[in-house]
C-alpha cells in the first residue's frame, strides 16, 4: 500500500463537531486538539517506523497515543494494564518492539529497550507526523492463563463493521463502554468514536459502578457497549435508573435471556442487541431481535463473513479477523481454508443456534459434559438472580459435580433464599438433564469479574 | 441429629429430588438396589461432606465402595471427625 491511500485515525479528528472529546473520571481532551498537540515526550515523528508498545496508566493518554501513533508507527502494541511483566520480554521479542511509550519507564527498564518515551497529559503543542505506514494493530488475547498470544489486525480490518453503520449528522452520538480500549471489544466503540464523529467517555479503573453510571449519565451517553457481566453489574445498581442511553450493546460473553431482558426492563425505549466478537476472529455479526442466540440463517449469510458449524464449535471466516498471531512458534490463527475455530460451543434447536460455553470450559461428570454457561442461564431466568457462575467440584465417584453460585437481583431476598434455592432447582430439573442439576447452590454477595470484563471461572 | 439420621434423610432428600423413591433404608439393603445411581451418590456424598464435614471416599488411601447401606453408614460412622 502507498502512503497516500493510508487513511490514519488522525485524518478523523476535525470531522464532525468541534466540542466532541474523549474523557474519563478526571480530564477531558478535545478531538480537535490532539491534531495540533501532544502527550508524547518526544516529536511523534522520531517513532516513524517503529515497533512500539504502549503501556501507560490511562486509557485517556493511551487513546491520545493511538491517534498520534497510528499512520507513523510500524507496529503499535497495546498493553493492557494488568500485563503480565513476566512475559515482557516476550512479548517484546515476539512484536520485535524497539520503542516503549510509558509513564511507568521503571517497569520497562533492563528489557534491552533503548528508546523508552514518556507520555502524559496536559498536551503540549506539536506537528503531527506524517502518515507513512500502514500501522499493525497487536492486540493480546485475553486468556486467563499462560501467555498471551499476540494478535495483529490492520485498522481496515479492525474498522470493517463500523463503515456503513452509519449515525445521524444531526445529533452525533456519544459512546461509552465498559471494556478497556486497550482491548478489542473497547477498542471497537474507540474507534466508532474516532471515525464517527462523537464523543467518548472512557471507563476508569477502581471506580465504583454507582459513580461510573453517574458520569455515564451526567456526560449524556447515548452509545454504551459492555459484557453481560459487566451489565448484571450495572443493574444491580441504584445509579441505573438515572442513565438512559439510546443503543445499548453486549459482547463478550454469552448474553442470555435473563440479561436481555434485564436490559429491556430497564431501557424501554433503547435499541439492545448483542455483537459476537473476538479478538482473534474480529466482528462476526450483531442479534438484534431481543432473543439469546443467533438465527439458524446467519450461518453462511451473514454480510462480510462465512460461518460454519463443525464439531459443535462456531468457525468464522472473515475479512475482519485478525491477519495473524504474531511471534516465532506462534500457532496458526486459521485452518487451511481461512477459518478461525472460535472455540465457542453452539447447539441448534428450532432454526436458532444458541451458545451453550466454551470448549475448554466444560465439567465432565462422570463422563458427561457440563457447560457451566448453560446451566447459568437457566439459573439466572430466575427474577431473584443477577448472576450466577457455575463451577466443577471434585466427586469421588463421578469425578466432578456440578455447583452453582448465585448473587441475588435485591437484598430485599436475603430472608428467601431456601425459597428461592427450591425454585432455581426446580427450573433446573425441568430443563436440564440431572447431571447438569446444581448439588449446591451458594448465595454470595458478587462474582469477580476480570478486568477483560467477563466472569471470573477460575478464581 | 446423629451420622445415621442425617445420612438416611439426606438419601430421602436427593432421592425426592431425583425424583425416584428409596425403598426401606435398612442397614442390609444393597446400595445397588438403593435406586442411587453414580450421579446420586455423587451428590449424597458431597451433600454429606458439607453437613458432616467428612468425606470417607475421598479421604481413604485405598479406593472402596460399600455394598450395603450398614457399611456405608459405618464409613461415615468410623471417620474421625
Amino acid at each position: 500500500m502507498s502512503p497516500r491511500e493510508i487513511v490514519a485515525l488522525s485524518h478523523y479528528l476535525t470531522k464532525g463537531s468541534d466540542s466532541r472529546t474523549l474523557s474519563d473520571a478526571t480530564c477531558e481532551v478535545a478531538f480537535a486538539d490532539i491534531a495540533h498537540t501532544s502527550c508524547l515526550g518526544v516529536e511523534p515523528s522520531e517513532l516513524a517506523g517503529r515497533s512500539v508498545l504502549l503501556s501507560l496508566s490511562t486509557q485517556l493518554v493511551t487513546g491520545i497515543a493511538m491517534i498520534e501513533l497510528d499512520g507513523v508507527a510500524r507496529r503499535m502494541l497495546l498493553c493492557p494494564p494488568d500485563v503480565d511483566m513476566s512475559y515482557a520480554a516476550d512479548l517484546i521479542a515476539d512484536a520485535e518492539i524497539d520503542a516503549i511509550v510509558t509513564d511507568t519507564p521503571e517497569r520497562w527498564q533492563g528489557l534491552g529497550i533503548d528508546t523508552i518515551v514518556a507520555a502524559g497529559l496536559p498536551l503540549h503543542p506539536a506537528a503531527a507526523a506524517a502518515t507513512t505506514h500502514a500501522t499493525s494493530w497487536l492486540m493480546l488475547t485475553s486468556g486467563t492463563t499462560g501467555r498471551p498470544k499476540i494478535v495483529a489486525h490492520t485498522l481496515a480490518a479492525l474498522t470493517g463493521a463500523i463503515v456503513g453503520d452509519t449515525v445521524a449528522k444531526d445529533a452525533p452520538p456519544t459512546w461509552a463502554t465498559f471494556y478497556d480500549i486497550r482491548r478489542y471489544g473497547g477498542l471497537q466503540i474507540f474507534l466508532r468514536a474516532v471515525l464517527g464523529g462523537g464523543a467518548m467517555v472512557l471507563s476508569a479503573p477502581g471506580e465504583a459502578i454507582g459513580h461510573h453510571l453517574a458520569r455515564l449519565a451526567t456526560r449524556g451517553v447515548t452509545h454504551i457497549s459492555g459484557t453481560p457481566s459487566h451489565w448484571r453489574k450495572a443493574l444491580m445498581n441504584p445509579a441505573i435508573g438515572s442513565f438512559r442511553p439510546d443503543y445499548v450493546r453486549l459482547s463478550g460473553e454469552i448474553a442470555d435471556q435473563a440479561v436481555l431482558d434485564g436490559l429491556r426492563n430497564a431501557f424501554p425505549h433503547a435499541s439492545i442487541g448483542h455483537a459476537y466478537a473476538s479478538t482473534e476472529a474480529g466482528v462476526g455479526f450483531a442479534v438484534n431481535d431481543g432473543r439469546e442466540g443467533f438465527p439458524a440463517a446467519l450461518i453462511g449469510n451473514a454480510p462480510g463473513i462465512t460461518m460454519k458449524v463443525v464439531d459443535g464449535s462456531l468457525r468464522i471466516k472473515s475479512t475482519r479477523a485478525a491477519h495473524t498471531y504474531v511471534g516465532r512458534g506462534a500457532p496458526s490463527l486459521t485452518d487451511a481454508d481461512g477459518f478461525v475455530d472460535t472455540g465457542d460451543m453452539v447447539e441448534l434447536r428450532n432454526d436458532r443456534y444458541y451458545f451453550v460455553g466454551r470448549r475448554d470450559g466444560v465439567i465432565n461428570v462422570g463422563g458427561l459434559k457440563v457447560h457451566p454457561e448453560e446451566v447459568e442461564a437457566v439459573i439466572n431466568q430466575h427474577p431473584s438472580v443477577r448472576m450466577s457462575r457455575v463451577r466443577a467440584r471434585r466427586s469421588p465417584i463421578t469425578g466432578s459435580l456440578v455447583v452453582a453460585e448465585a448473587v441475588l437481583a435485591s437484598v430485599a431476598d436475603a430472608g428467601r433464599t431456601g425459597a428461592i434455592r427450591e425454585a432455581i432447582l426446580a427450573n433446573c430439573r425441568a430443563s436440564l438433564p440431572l447431571h447438569k442439576v446444581p448439588a449446591a447452590i451458594r448465595f454470595v454477595q458478587q462474582l469477580e469479574v476480570t478486568a477483560s470484563g467477563k466472569l471470573a471461572r477460575h478464581a | 441429629m446423629s451420622v445415621r439420621l442425617t445420612i438416611v434423610s439426606a438419601m430421602q432428600q436427593v432421592a425426592q429430588e431425583q425424583g425416584f423413591k428409596t425403598p426401606e433404608l435398612t442397614d442390609d439393603l444393597l446400595l445397588h438396589q438403593s435406586g442411587f445411581d453414580s450421579l446420586g451418590f455423587a451428590v449424597l456424598v458431597a451433600r454429606l461432606e458439607d453437613e458432616l464435614g467428612i468425606d470417607p471416599f475421598s479421604t481413604a488411601d485405598d479406593a472402596f465402595f460399600p455394598e450395603t447401606l450398614g457399611d456405608f453408614i459405618g464409613a461415615y460412622e468410623n471417620v474421625p471427625a
